[in-house]
């Protein structure tokens, strides 16, 4: 086994050489030296000169698809037959077809009389057919797109809709897919998500966020569905928390458990308000926790907010949690120094905080304008604050300001 | 892909709201201009030419290939991402973060023209409002308050006499870092035109100053000036203050006209869509060329440049939209 081994790579070293020799005659006398590094070492499996170039070789065969055969008939000593494997990328069975071919030409000559060749030297038709014109793969890239043609794996997550240019900026995402064969990696995790309840449309763009997932392991990834599930949270209610916060599932058991815990004491909220919660932003599950208590002790230290009232906002906008602490005191001070907007109406429509202290500023100061920043229920030609900050602008100026846009507009102009 | 870019090439003005960084204007239109070009379909990928397996067609089951021309993969839109990446946008005269109004930005080869537009030296107008009663340490109103002063002495005449006397010394640094011989022909020709500027570094110039509005504790002034930062203006109110025998600080500070480029021009916060700055590029093309025409390609080949050696590195220069200094100065009561 251990000669056949060795056979195998110096029959590759000289395959790829006497296709470097035809492409770039200038490197003729190294690749001479090479070719008698071949001649003495080829028994061994030391190839001193030539293993470099054949590991790269293999790799770069790695990298077009792990199906086809150069690695696997590295192993067995033969090539198997293209029929037998089935390749579905038609490239690679051409280039399979004719390699055997070549090999057998190569093997039935003895190693002592390779004649070396010249790159004027005239080559028979059937020679010339048999050089594979075709460009060799980069060995690296910075971007997927130089393999995406050439693997099976790539095309078809393309053809799932992961969108791969934004996957090759994450760190060793690229590699990652480069590596993973469809059928036996990636098929299995396809499967556990759609067991899980996703949706055929929602894979694409969960893989796009979350690639690392097809490197879990599957067993655990049950766990922490099963655990899920322990906690009383419906199968639907799963898939739409995994779908929003596509790292969910990269958290161990002990650490979703340490962090329902942790939402549940923080905020005083009884089990099933914590899931709801949960459910409607999972990104809370996944983000640090370090924002979310120093946001809570600012609403209850700076904002001065009551603990029970906290609970209502916490629980009708899950969102102020993973506010800036900046934005959230900024907006809280103009909303309430200025406008006047006491605690208890700021309780109500917690909704306010989600939008940007300009657009709050700049409607304000237009109804202010207008004579009809009104803000207290008790009043005729009240404004509520929702209607304040979620209306889009057309709506906003004929409704609530009773004027055109083309007033807003320059009104705009005079802040 | 240069098509389209192409044809987004060029000056316009937005109206920069108080609050926000320059920076993030430019940033938000950049990103919402990158989301409409992106929309817009792209070029057809390249076809290339692929054996296909497909079941032979006499039904034994074997396998054969089948030439076809498939889409080259590389060339997806999920692959090869989105086709504009990042446009070339740059600001015009900046302003501050606290600062509101007519700013300038350019695209493509409009970054040229923003470097000329710059070499042209034109005025800008403000306008400055003011607070009496008041003295903080970033000379706004939202700065640390250092003082509080009474106002009640403070008249308008009070306030405009200090005004001519700030429009009568920068007269006179408008004039020596104009570099023209005040005795010489060419300097009465060039006064009677209109401007007279400095064409190179200089401190801040004030033009023109006048008071719009005076209603005791506040006040606004419209400020023509050159080679101005908004926090020098904030600096400007806090010394009238000062002259005034009280103090002020400056409430808001807001451009209404940059160069050439007025608040009519500037789109505001809801029309920055690919459309509209299209518009705005076509409709203010004209009025850049002329002014760019008239003040710098006359310099180079104005009969008086060629005459005079001296007067190299400044360009005389006709300029009908700067308003001349004189005209509020004879406004104005003398001091």
């Amino acid at each position: 086994m251990m000669a056949v081994w060795a056979r195998q790579p110096s029959r590759w070293c000289c395959l790829l050489n006497a296709a470097r020799a035809v492409a770039f005659p200038r490197r003729l006398r190294s690749r001479g030296s090479t070719a008698q590094a071949c001649r003495e070492f080829a028994p061994l499996a030391v190839l001193p000169a030539g293993k470099e170039v054949v590991v790269w070789r293999l790799q770069a065969y790695r990298h077009v698809s792990l199906s086809s055969s150069p690695p696997d008939s590295a192993k067995d000593g033969s090539f198997s037959s293209p029929e037998s494997h089935l390749p579905s990328v038609p490239q690679e069975q051409a280039k399979a077809e004719i390699l055997p071919d070549l090999n057998a030409k190569i093997l039935d000559e003895d190693w002592d009389d390779i004649p070396p060749s010249s790159a004027l030297e005239e080559i028979s038709e059937e020679e010339a057919v048999q050089i594979i014109a075709e460009p060799l793969l980069p060995l690296q890239s910075s971007t997927l797109r130089d393999y995406v043609d050439h693997s099976e794996t790539l095309t078809k997550l393309v053809h799932l809709g992961v969108d791969l240019s934004q996957v090759e900026k994450r760190q060793k995402a690229g590699q990652l897919l480069l590596t993973l064969d469809f059928e036996k990696d990636i098929k299995k995790i396809l499967l556990f998500l759609k067991d899980v309840g996703l949706e055929d449309h929602q894979l694409g763009p969960f893989l796009t966020k979350n690639p690392y997932i097809l490197r879990e392991d599957l067993e655990a990834l049950e766990t922490r569905v099963a655990y899920l599930k322990s906690k009383k949270f419906g199968k639907s209610e799963i898939a739409q928390m995994v779908s929003r916060a596509p790292y969910l599932l990269l958290f161990s058991v002990e650490r979703l458990d340490n962090r329902l815990g942790f939402f549940k004491n923080e905020l005083g909220l009884s089990v099933k308000k914590t899931k709801d919660l949960v459910i409607r932003l999972p990104r809370l599950l996944t983000g640090k926790l370090e924002p979310v208590k120093e946001n809570l002790q600012v609403c209850q230290i700076e904002l001065g907010f009551q603990r029970n009232e906290i609970q209502q906002i916490v629980y009708k906008t899950p969102k102020i949690l993973t506010a800036s602490k900046k934005r959230l005191k900024q907006t809280f001070d103009y909303l309430h120094n200025i406008m006047g907007i006491p605690h208890h109406m700021l309780t109500r429509f917690p909704q306010v905080f989600n939008s940007k202290l300009l657009r709050i500023r700049e409607r304000h100061m237009f109804l202010a304008f207008l004579g009809r920043a009104q803000y207290d229920p008790a009043q005729p030609s009240y404004v509520s604050l929702d209607q304040l900050v979620s209306l889009p602008d057309e709506v906003f100026c004929t409704e609530i300001a009773k004027a055109s846009m083309q007033d807003f507009e320059n009104f705009l102009k005079t802040l | 892909m240069a098509a389209a870019a192409a044809e987004l090439a060029g000056l316009f003005a937005v109206y920069k709201p108080a609050g926000v960084a320059w920076s993030r204007v430019r940033e938000a239109l950049e990103t919402r201009l990158l989301r409409e070009l992106n929309a817009a379909p792209g070029r057809a990928p390249r076809q290339q030419v692929r054996f296909l397996p497909t079941p032979a067609a006499d039904g034994s089951g074997a396998v054969e290939l089948v030439a076809a021309r498939v889409p080259v993969l590389a060339d997806h839109p999920l692959v090869r991402g989105p086709r504009f990446r990042r446009l070339k946008i740059g600001a015009g005269h900046r302003l501050d973060v606290k600062s509101s109004g007519v700013f300038v930005l350019g695209i493509g080869h409009g970054n040229k023209l923003l470097t000329d537009l710059y070499n042209c030296h034109l005025t800008k107008v403000y306008t400055v409002g003011g607070l009496f009663g008041k003295a903080t340490d970033d000379f706004s109103d939202t700065g640390k308050l250092i003082e509080k002063t009474t106002f009640d002495h403070v008249t308008r005449e009070k306030l405009e006499r200090i005004l001519a006397v700030i429009q009568g010394t920068n007269q006179k640094a408008l004039l020596m870092y104009s570099n023209i011989d005040m005795k010489t022909q060419e300097a009465y020709e060039l006064a009677v035109k209109g401007l007279i500027r400095p064409m190179g570094k200089s401190p801040p110039i004030i033009t023109a100053v006048r008071c719009l509005q005076f209603a005791l504790p506040e006040f606004q002034l419209e400020i023509h000036c050159l080679h101005e930062t908004q926090q020098y203006l904030r600096k400007m109110v806090h010394e009238i203050g000062l002259e005034l025998k009280s103090s002020a600080v400056c409430t808001q500070v807001r451009r209404i006209r940059d160069g050439v480029f007025t608040l009519d021009d500037a789109l505001p916060r809801t029309r920055w869509d690919l459309q509209s700055i299209r518009e705005a590029i076509r409709n203010c093309q004209l009025k850049v060329e002329t002014e760019l025409e008239t003040t710098l390609g006359q310099g180079e080949n104005s009969p008086l440049h060629q005459l005079d050696g001296y007067t190299a590195e400044r360009a005389p220069q006709e300029h009908p939209q700067a308003i001349p200094a004189a005209q509020y100065g004879s406004e104005v009561p003398a001091a």
